[in-house]
């Protein structure tokens, strides 16, 4: 491989990671809350409010139906309304962040799921709030198992953020397809391909990492 | 002992159901005295279970009322109900501890849902700690202890705002026989000590035999039997209770003694005497022999304290033709 070709893929991979980072914050940011609702709202639940949480169920199944690659396109009028453009990284994070949002949503509703019931009726018979509830034991609880959804999430955005190359997102995706397949220079491929691996391997270990720490579940092994 | 800690009035309560509704609890009128260990004793589905929970709104009746401290229960919402909660400490068959706190941060818990200030937290939870013997756990993980412990944990967590009323819902029955007596003897200490009424249901007579003072037997849905723990161990008048009481108080014959009298019946009647009060001391075979002179066979028997009174109850056969003569006396 030349050594021309090192500044590109290293701008390629910073591209991605950007892409990545701030569509998995966002994503968080609006996924978290909207996970909670939906693991709290059916009839019964702490925010009962049965209806509310149907609607929302269906949006997400809908926006989780829909094929990344037609997401992108379908909402490049929204894309361009938000950043102005529909071309480039951060016009690429708009479809990331609105498909990794109902993904997250569903992942953080099924670790809250998880928590013990019997959880839930200690802290109501301690006089807890609905919100202190969510605040004080669901998350809590469920963080070890939120922990692995948005590792798996991240996992995902670095897949997907391969295809918003088509709508010049650049990153590593698109470089692979560019030079890689269409200028014949398959160590470009391999390179890219490569790179990913690493990423990957790398963003499941620290996830792994982190939701091992704040797992007490099962006893330590203590003074080691 | 004065007053009630909690009453149910005409309590009813019925889930809806595909094609109707089921009833779980019909006509429940019961008191639980202040200051007293009041247990409720039933099978699994009898309906304990959902009475416990209607004492701090966990369950809602459907008719009927129920009140704690005068209090209506029923009928309170929203931060009423929550502050009628924070009077009312529960605790758990299987502990419902937080994975994620440590033994420290569990107690801490309902200190910080009623906005206690962190320093008062702080020192509340070490006195807890203290009461409820569980010192050098404190930055343990429930997961790191055993069920006793963790029980201790909810002990102390239940007491933390300090309550008026302790509900226990089958606190006893995930542990071992020797871990059971160790949490009935720090309950019953709590009641002392702190004068807290505790309301307890179990499906096991000796637990009541062991720390309650009043009793309440409860069968589909119903309480079929209610009174000073020592009476209706004394004097069981409902066909649930005996069956409760046959497996801790010696009623039933021991399983070989039974078998031997079925397969050879020696004429002889059977009879079951239970000591109570003052009579427990009596020297009453002594006397049916001296005084009548009946001669009579012992099948088996026990003599045990509830509460701090003596109790016992025997089982003897005499001949048939003088079975009247020794049931007079």
């Amino acid at each position: 491989m030349s050594a021309n070709l090192i500044p590109i893929l290293w701008d390629a991979t910073l591209q991605t990671l950007y892409m990545v980072a701030i569509s998995a914050i966002l994503g968080t940011v609006g996924g978290l809350p909207l996970g909670v609702f939906l693991a709290t709202s059916q009839r019964g639940e702490l925010l009962s409010t049965p209806w509310v949480n149907k609607v929302l169920g269906l949006v997400v199944n809908a926006t989780r139906s829909v094929p990344f690659i037609i997401l992108v396109v379908a909402i490049i009028p929204f894309t361009r309304a938000v950043v102005g453009t529909s071309i480039g990284t951060d016009a690429a994070i708009v479809p990331l962040t609105v498909a990794a949002i109902p993904f997250i949503a569903r992942l953080v509703e099924n670790a809250i799921r998880e928590v013990d019931q019997g959880l839930i009726e200690a802290a109501r018979a301690m006089g807890a709030t609905p919100l202190q509830i969510i605040r004080k034991v669901l998350i809590p609880e469920a963080l070890p198992g939120i922990t692995l959804g948005l590792t798996l999430a991240v996992v995902s955005l670095i897949g997907y953020s391969a295809m918003v190359g088509a709508v010049g997102g650049q990153g590593l995706g698109d470089l692979g397809i560019r030079y890689g397949y269409q200028r014949f220079m398959p160590e470009v491929m391999a390179a890219v391909v490569v790179i990913l691996i690493v990423l990957v391997q790398l963003v499941q270990s620290l996830g792994e990492w982190i939701a091992a720490r704040v797992d007490r579940r099962a006893p330590r092994n203590r003074g080691a | 002992m004065t007053g009630a800690a909690i009453t149910f009035e005409g309590l009813g309560k019925s889930f809806p159901k595909a094609g109707g509704q089921v009833m779980a609890l019909a006509d429940i009128t019961l008191s639980v005295p202040q200051g007293s260990i009041t247990g409720i004793i039933g099978r699994s589905g009898a309906g304990k279970s959902t009475l416990l929970r209607m004492v701090n709104g966990l369950e809602r009746p459907t008719t009927g009322k129920v009140s704690v401290a005068g209090r209506d229960v029923g009928t309170a919402t929203g931060s009423g109900l929550r502050a009628i909660r924070r009077d009312v400490g529960m605790i758990f068959q299987h502990f419902n501890l937080l994975a994620s706190r440590s033994v420290r941060g569990n107690i801490a818990l309902p200190l910080e849902v009623a906005g206690t200030p962190r320093g008062q937290i702080r020192a509340r939870v070490d006195q807890l700690i203290d009461q409820v013997g569980l010192g050098a756990l404190a930055d343990r993980y429930p997961a790191e202890l055993s069920g006793g412990q963790k029980q201790r944990v909810g002990i102390a967590r239940a007491l933390a705002t300090g309550p008026k009323v302790l509900l226990s819902d089958e606190a006893t029955s995930a542990l071992d026989p020797e871990t059971t007596q160790t949490v009935l003897d720090l309950l019953a200490q709590i009641n002392r000590d702190l004068g807290l009424t505790v309301l307890l249901i179990t499906h096991e007579m000796a637990v009541l035999r062991d720390i309650a003072s009043h009793m309440a037997v409860i069968e589909a849905g119903r309480i079929v039997e209610a009174g000073p723990t020592y009476d209706v161990f004394a004097r069981p008048a409902h066909a649930t209770t005996r069956s409760f009481l046959s497996g801790v108080t010696g009623a039933t014959l021991p399983a070989f003694v039974a078998a031997r009298l079925q397969a050879d019946p020696p004429g002889d009647q059977v009879i079951r005497v239970t000591f109570a009060g003052t009579h427990a001391t009596d020297p009453m075979l002594a006397r049916l022999a001296t005084d009548l002179g009946i001669s009579a066979n012992i099948l088996g028997g026990t003599i045990e304290e509830i509460g701090t009174r003596p109790f016992g109850n025997l089982l003897i056969s005499v001949p048939h033709d003088r079975g009247d003569q020794a049931r007079a006396s």
